[in-house]
């Protein structure tokens, strides 16, 4: 039963999981002011949001059940779009679980923190759905905006402010990149609609008109700022050090997933007919970025820092994947991000769990000996920093999604060879860091005068361990998620079976 | 070339010659006699009380922010109020007027939905104490 979106009831009922989020965000915003400022509040809104999440987890769930479908519009109704949903859902549950017992730690009790997630989430959510480039933008803002006041949110640290006025200014830089290049787009083809930008490309044989060109150029530099995408990746460190650990992982798992879910579909829907071209950049992307995150990384004696310039490495690892443009590449791309979201939140939960109040525990230091005074915690984080490695059967599901990755480069109508060369020599250097860790805390002495690591409260301990136990078993067992991620990119984003195959067909004629 | 755009380039030429024009020819011929009341930014006005680089409430600040957020309001107001008609038409207005029995409340919706987020951005403001000077 295919939704007709230019009726209003049937486009509320395609965006009906978004709606009950935002709605449900307002009202929460409600009972975080009806009173002053204290930890109780702080948590009963911090549950609401869980549950809330939990909620339209279950409804995205539901909805992708009956995969309903839509003719084109302004809102994708398909199953990346659902995928993405959930994993956007997931990283938001994972950020309001651990947010719940870091902030009164660290004296942060506005209830509005978990709110400003919701609606950064819903943002997300509006990203991946988005099929017209007016609404994609909206997301973004809706996700910006929420995000640049989240980094901020430990009033009482320069470092946070320093983070947040960094990540918004140079936010607001690249926003004014993506709406020029969304203007020249619509500029040169007419059209604001992604599935209508692909057909006139073709039409109108504008492979070669500059006005596109300048305009994907344009926007390829604006997600590559919101991808945190070597160059553009330079306020990535500071804004992950700075801002509170939770959200850190957030960014770091969920900004970045909707990034590229909104890259993705444009690229995939809107651009396959000047595949040529932009392959060429979006390939320089992904080599710098790899190069740049996994040697950068080496250097960094803070482990929120280590992990920003990590993050930065798995974007290129990821644009790997988008520079191959097939269906098989969205499957593979799916894959990687739910298992780089558990591994990269559970190494921030982990940091969380090792820190005391006051910001601490990121240090490579507070990680010594970690193995002799919390042997659990040590060995959760060994799972962590060997899956975001890819390391086989210890790391997990990490190791299958560079394989997918892998697969989905090599076996590409147009064989990204060289990238895929790249890929594994930078992980294997990214295992410099990695494995660091990994040998810090099983062979270093713990420091005598090293603080004692307080019990863990009960929602990291939970995250901790079911993130743990995610990323083996999908490890040994992945079939069940990847023919789930094969089924969600089958039907969604049809055009990309037009991707690079058609795009020579195109060409040939 | 597109001649279209010529008129434009002329104008611009025009104008740029204009305000060369006038400011050498003023600095040319005056006869200068200056005074310390002529040489001050504002020669009518008040005058300046030293630095305007000071430190300001913060209240300021919170009064500009909310005075845009419900400032702008109107800027999506006005519109609606002029698509009023065809918004609560369901099929396309013939003559300016809707056919019988195809009135829509989707335009009232429309608007009901905005105003109920816009309120409750309000009570939020009122419940955070940000509308209170003091």
């Amino acid at each position: 039963m295919p939704y007709d979106l230019g009726i209003p009831g049937q486009l509320t009922l395609a965006l009906a999981p978004d709606l009950v989020l935002l709605g449900g965000a307002m009202a929460l915003m409600l009972v975080a002011a009806w009173g002053p400022e204290s930890a109780a509040r702080q948590r009963t809104v911090g549950i609401g949001a869980l549950v809330l999440c939990v909620a339209v987890l279950a409804m995205v769930i539901a909805v992708a059940i009956r995969q309903p479908s839509a003719a084109n519009g302004v809102i994708a109704v398909d199953g990346f779009r659902w995928a993405a949903d959930a994993l956007f859902l997931l990283a938001a549950i994972i950020a309001i679980a651990l947010s719940i017992d870091y902030n009164p730690r660290e004296g942060i009790l506005a209830g509005e923190a978990h709110v400003l997630t919701l609606f950064a989430t819903g943002g997300m959510m509006l990203m991946a759905a988005a099929r017209d480039l007016m609404v994609l933008f909206l997301g973004i803002e809706l996700m910006s905006i929420a995000v640049y006041a989240m980094v901020g949110l430990n009033r009482r640290s320069p470092r946070a402010a320093e983070g947040s006025l960094k990540y918004f200014l140079l936010g607001a830089f690249a926003t004014a990149f993506l709406l020029y290049g969304i203007a020249l787009v619509y500029g040169a083809t007419g059209s604001t609609n992604l599935a209508e930008i692909g057909e006139r490309i073709a039409a109108l044989g504008l492979s070669r008109s500059p006005m596109l060109l300048v305009g994907i150029a344009l926007l390829l530099v604006g997600f590559g700022f919101k991808l945190a995408a070597a160059p553009f990746h330079m306020w990535a460190p500071d804004v992950y050090e700075g801002a509170p650990t939770p959200i850190s992982g957030f960014m770091a798992a969920g900004v970045k997933a909707a990034a590229f879910a909104a890259f993705l579909r444009v690229w995939l829907e809107a651009f396959p007919g000047v595949y040529t071209e932009w392959h060429k950049a979006v390939w320089w992307l992904a080599a710098t970025t790899m190069v740049v995150g996994n040697i950068i990384a080496l250097q960094q004696k803070n482990l929120k820092r280590m992990l920003a310039y990590s993050s930065i490495g798995h974007t290129g690892f990821i644009l790997v994947a988008l520079a191959a443009g097939t269906p098989q590449a969205a499957t593979a791309f799916l894959f990687y991000l739910f298992a780089y979201t558990l591994a990269t939140m559970g190494a921030f939960a982990v940091i969380i769990a090792v820190g005391q109040s006051g910001g601490s525990g990121d240090r490579i230091e507070d990680f010594h000996g970690l193995w002799h005074s919390n042997p659990g915690l040590a060995v959760a984080m060994m799972v962590f920093m060997l899956a975001l490695l890819g390391f086989p059967v210890f790391g997990g599901m990490g190791f299958f999604a560079k394989w997918y990755v892998l697969q989905a480069a090599l076996q590409a109508p147009a064989p990204q060879t060289r990238l895929a060369i790249i890929l594994v020599i930078t992980s294997t250097i990214s295992a410099g860091y990695y494995v660091w860790v990994v040998m810090v805390m099983f062979m270093k002495q713990r420091a005598t005068d090293a603080l004692r690591i307080p019990p863990m409260p009960a929602m990291t301990r939970w995250v901790v361990t079911a993130s743990v136990a995610l990323i083996l078993f999908f490890g040994v067992y992945p079939e069940p998620l990847v023919r789930l991620a094969r089924a969600s990119t089958a039907v969604g984003i049809a055009p990309v079976d037009g991707g690079p195959a058609s795009t020579a067909a195109l060409q040939g004629q | 070339m597109d001649r279209t755009y010529l008129p434009v380039l002329l104008l611009l030429g025009f104008v740029a010659l204009n305000a060369v024009l006038i400011v050498a020819l003023s600095s040319l011929v005056i006869r200068r006699r200056p005074s310390p009341v002529k040489d001050s930014p504002y020669e009518s006005g008040i005058p300046p009380l030293g630095d305007a680089r000071e430190r300001f409430s913060i209240k300021f600040y919170m009064v500009a922010m909310l005075f845009i957020i419900f400032d702008i309001e109107t800027v999506f107001l006005i519109p609606w109020g002029v698509y009023y008609r065809q918004l609560s038409c369901a099929v396309p207005m013939v003559n300016n007027v809707c056919p019988a029995g195809n009135v829509s409340f989707f335009g009232l919706g429309e608007m009901l939905v905005f105003m109920a987020i816009l309120v409750v951005g309000f009570v939020y403001v009122w419940k955070k104490g940000a509308l209170q000077w003091d």
